[in-house]
């Protein structure tokens, strides 16, 4: 195996050659719905990639199951269309052993919301350098047409034909539960917000969670558009930046800030700016940041978007490295005679 | 101290050629510290020995109840021995409820040793006797030797300022003294143990020691001199020997594996009985680049090993049933990556919870055929704790040179039964040859070289390239893929061949032919896997010995199996499968070579003895004398 990667360490002196969109694209036929939102997603991947820098053999995707799960084929890296849910697990083994590698995951909703579930929230939780990007269109597409667990109360489908009783996950809220140290929402409407999240997701260092909403043209078309579309983003999408108030409306005349309850949309005049929340992401405590994925009720109310929080914590498989390479300063390289000799022994 | 206690076996006391004692008591009693110490002194003395432990489910079961009782039988002779023994010649009782439990598994005549204190009203109650064996007649025909352990224990330990609830928990050192004075064992070991292990409470040490020389002088001052033998040393091959359970024997046999391979192990894994001491080994060893992972579930466990193994590492499981059965859809993905992966099953009472500290071999047809879709795998079996050496390396070995998942089954009585080892030579392992690819193996149509990762080499092999090798990006997926491109199809001829090619592969691995042991003209064959070794070839001896002719084929490979095991099944007339199953090895001989293979069960949470076994082949061999040849 050394030899193998030696050679790619050779390169790895080299100055990264320049790429473009097509470098990044594979041979193969994308087969997503036609006017599907995952389409923007790719291009917006495809273009930054490049932008980037990285390397494509040092570059990996894996995926769940499910539409957003095909992703991987249609990039010119290293990929694995895993199974359902366990994207995120397979990925974790892959980055403990190569910390060498950039490792994106890949999943709808129902892949790591609901099967996956525990998957992603422990990966969030270890803070393996992984970036996770979930595509929400708040339904199942690749199975046509069930609630999934991002839908919201009484949606009808297939499988709640008289709507649906429970209610749904907020991605983010979960994020933030989990105590994930870079958690992000995009959209794909907005391939300059897109890029502009990835980006900060590439190069956090931990697990990276970027929720991005999607449509779902054939199951769930235009659940995001009262957000979304170009006409009401001003006043529906609050864009988080750090260090900055957050105001959104097309003056600017809304505003969020701290109330005893949490964090509540403010009429800016009346309230006055210098009492409008100024946004934090490096806060330790994710309670502020809940706080603010508690806002909207998406998809019928402002929401926000942009990066919730990212703060610096140890990264989980450069810390179990880290112990391996402590132990074998102290005990030096094992040996097998030794091991096998390490209980009492006798001679015959 | 050491003229009381003479170390070296008895000039006086007589041989025997063989013992097997059994240590019951209460859970929190010790016994099977005791029992280990008793077995490490005789393996450095030189004996031949097997053990079997046996421990209830629950850490602290209610005190003194049965469900409480925990065990340790171990068997120690002066010959070559492939078993923990049939039925003790000691039963050491150090409650009511030990000597209620186990007492039925004494040979008859045999000797309770019992430690009278316990025997009052409450512990009485709480064993379910509504009076006091001691005074009736339970105890008729077998030979009683009643102390009182607790009190001599803490008279000991008076001198010492040992709180006298301390010196109580040093009463199982007490029956430790009490029988290596008895069957002679070497002392030091035990002592110098007490030394080391509890270096850092002093207290505690001096009153086990305390404990420990007042019950080897107990034998002497109460006139047992009868009652002394010695157990002399086996011819034993020469070399360098350790006394190594299951676990640890698998845990050192991957690594090895890893040293052998070159690559690093990855063990994702899920706390699991019998499973976790294997975690609990490769956890400590850092030194060889060990990575475990513990993971938040099997499937997870199973998700990483595989990730791992796609970037390089020897990617490793291990778990029991209930786990491998959550493990089955990404051994599935991993049959359908064509990627290296070990699956290690330590099997265990089942279904469900089952009985998670008891044995049982029932997993082997779903190791076989526990998954969706046609999707075969390599099965290998332990025979003996310290085969778990061998067979981890083999499991790794056809795992990397086929790229395929293989399964390890052994089991809990191989995992927690121990045996003297005799230590390999490092350099005689043979190196694991792991080939990947780094150059492109095909030209496109604009004769630009490309990289197919499903084009097969003359074993029907993919190679396997590594992310991070320039120019060889690809993609790999569970959806059905073109043979060749591995591109994604759902051609009905491409998956027709892809169904064959993925079953022609795995059945084509070269496995060794299967050798037998006994009488190769013998007119009955047994033929067995896995941990019923032991059981089969002890008694396979004593048929042989008493000049019956008996063959046995054990199995090692069990997917595929060996090439001449259809001529070996034919060639006798009757073929009887030991199995701690209801059948399942004689259903999958009979439906492969449509063979009469007749199971012979026994599903107790408890490994066959030697002599079930041996009285079922007498049955066998008296039936076929019966029918004439």
């Amino acid at each position: 195996m050394t030899d193998v990667l030696d050679a790619g360490a050779n390169r790895e002196a080299d100055e990264v050659p320049a790429t473009t969109r097509a470098d990044w694209t594979s041979d193969q036929e994308v087969r997503w719905c036609p006017g599907c939102g995952d389409y923007s997603i790719l291009t917006a991947m495809q273009l930054l990639l490049p932008e980037l820098k990285a390397r494509r053999e040092k570059t990996v995707f894996i995926s769940g199951i499910g539409c957003a799960a095909r992703f991987p084929y249609y990039m010119n890296t290293y990929g694995v269309h895993t199974i359902h849910g366990r994207a995120p697990a397979v990925a974790t083994g892959l980055a403990m052993a190569r910390p060498d590698l950039d490792v994106w995951v890949i999943g709808g909703d129902g892949d790591m919301l609901s099967i996956g579930g525990n998957h992603l929230i422990h990966a969030l939780r270890r803070n393996v350098n992984l970036n996770i990007l979930l595509f929400n269109n708040q339904i199942y597409g690749l199975t046509k047409g069930q609630f999934s667990p991002t839908s919201q109360k009484g949606k009808v489908t297939k499988s709640s034909p008289v709507g649906l009783v429970a209610r749904p996950f907020n991605p983010i809220s979960v994020a933030l539960g989990s105590e994930a140290t870079f958690v992000a929402r995009t959209h794909d409407m907005d391939r300059q917000h897109m890029q502009d999240t990835f980006r900060r997701a590439y190069e956090h260092e931990g697990s990276a969670f970027v929720e991005v909403l999607q449509n779902c043209n054939v199951f769930n078309d235009g659940v995001f558009s009262t957000i979304t579309k170009k006409d009401v983003r001003e006043d529906m999408l609050i864009e988080l930046n750090h260090g900055q108030p957050i105001l959104f409306g097309s003056e600017k005349q809304y505003g969020v800030a701290l109330a005893p309850e949490g964090v509540v949309i403010v009429d800016v005049a009346k309230l006055g700016i210098e009492n409008v929340m100024v946004h934090d992401e490096t806060i330790r405590n994710p309670s502020t940041a809940f706080s603010l994925s508690r806002i909207a009720k998406t998809p019928a109310t402002p929401t926000p978007i942009g990066v919730f929080r990212a703060i610096d914590r140890d990264e989980f498989s450069s810390s179990v490295a880290a112990q391996i390479q402590e132990v074998q300063a102290q005990l030096g390289k094992g040996d097998l005679g030794d091991l096998l000799r390490s209980q009492p022994t006798w001679e015959v | 101290m050491t003229d009381t206690v003479d170390a070296g076996p008895a000039a006086e006391a007589p041989a025997v050629d063989e013992v097997i004692i059994r240590f019951a008591g209460d859970s929190g009693d010790g016994m099977q510290l005791t029992g280990d110490r008793f077995t490490t002194a005789s393996a450095m003395f030189g004996n031949d020995l097997a053990t079997l432990p046996e421990y209830p489910a629950e850490i602290r079961a209610p005190a003194g109840t049965m469900a409480g009782v925990s065990a340790f039988q171990v068997h120690i002779s002066d010959h070559d021995i492939t078993t923990p023994g049939d039925a003790p010649d000691v039963l050491v009782a150090m409650n009511p409820a030990a000597l209620r439990s186990d007492l039925h598994t004494l040979v008859p005549g045999g000797t309770v040793i019992l430690n009278r204190d316990t025997f009052e009203e409450r512990n009485l109650a709480k064993a379910g006797y509504d009076h006091n064996p001691i005074d009736g007649d339970d105890l008729a025909g077998y030979q009683v030797i009643e102390v009182p352990m607790t009190t001599l224990t803490k008279d000991a330990c008076k001198e010492l300022g040992v709180k006298p609830r301390d010196a109580d928990r040093s009463k199982n050192f007490f029956a430790l003294g009490l029988l290596s004075w008895m069957y002679s064992r070497p002392i030091e070991a035990t002592l110098d143990w007490i030394e080391v292990k509890f270096a850092d409470r002093e207290l505690v040490a001096a009153a086990n020691r305390a404990a420990f020389n007042a019950g080897h002088a107990y034998g002497e001052t109460a006139e047992l001199g009868s009652q002394r033998v010695v157990v002399r040393k086996a011819p034993l091959e020469p070399g360098t020997y350790t006394n190594i359970n299951g676990n640890t024997a698998l845990s050192w046999g991957l690594v090895a594996a890893s040293q052998l391979s070159g690559l690093p192990l990855f063990l994702g894994s899920y706390p699991i009985t019998p499973a976790s001491d294997v975690l609990h080994e490769l956890s400590k060893h850092k030194e060889f680049g060990v990575t475990t992972f513990q993971a938040e579930d099997e499937i997870a466990a199973v998700g990483a090993a595989i990730g791992a193994s796609y970037g390089g590492s020897l990617g490793v499981t291990t778990t029991s049933g209930p786990g491998v059965a959550l493990k089955g859809e990404a051994m599935g993905l991993a049959v359908s990556l064509e990627l290296p992966l070990v699956v290690v099953d330590i099997q265990r009472g089942g279904p469900s919870t089952g009985l998670p500290t008891k044995t049982e071999a029932a997993d082997l047809m779903m190791a076989m055929y526990g998954r969706h879709g046609e999707s075969p795998v390599p099965i290998v079996a332990a025979r003996t704790p310290a085969d778990c050496f061998n067979i981890a390396i083999e499991a790794a070995r056809i795992a990397l040179t086929h790229q395929t998942p293989v399964i390890l089954l052994s089991d809990g009585y191989l995992a927690n039964g121990s045996e003297p080892w005799r230590l390999p030579e490092v350099a005689d392992l043979v190196p694991i040859d792991v080939v990947y690819a780094t150059e492109f193996n095909q030209t496109n149509e604009d004769g630009e070289g490309v990289f197919w990762p499903y084009l097969r080499d003359e074993n029907l092999n993919r190679p396997l390239a590594l992310p991070g090798t320039p120019d060889l990006m690809h993609r790999i997926g569970g959806i059905e893929k073109e043979d060749g491109t591995g591109n994604v199809s759902y051609s009905p001829e491409n998956h027709e061949l892809m169904v064959h090619l993925r079953h022609k592969r795995i059945a084509s691995i070269p496995v060794p032919d299967a050798e037998v042991a006994g009488d190769a003209d013998a007119d009955l064959l047994i033929v067995g896997w896995g941990s019923t070794w032991g059981a089969i070839t002890g008694a396979v001896r004593r048929i042989r010995t008493a000049g019956r002719k008996v063959a046995h084929v054990h199995l090692t490979h069990l997917n595929p199996l060996p090439a001449n095991l259809g001529d070996l099944l034919r060639s006798h007339r009757r073929v009887m499968v030991p199995e701690m199953n209801l059948g399942q090895l004689s259903r999958i001989l009979r439906a492969e070579f449509l063979v009469d293979a007749e199971i012979l069960s026994k599903v107790k949470g408890q490994p066959f003895t030697a002599g079930e076994i041996q009285h079922a082949i007498n049955q066998r061999l008296d039936e076929l004398a019966g029918e004439g040849s």
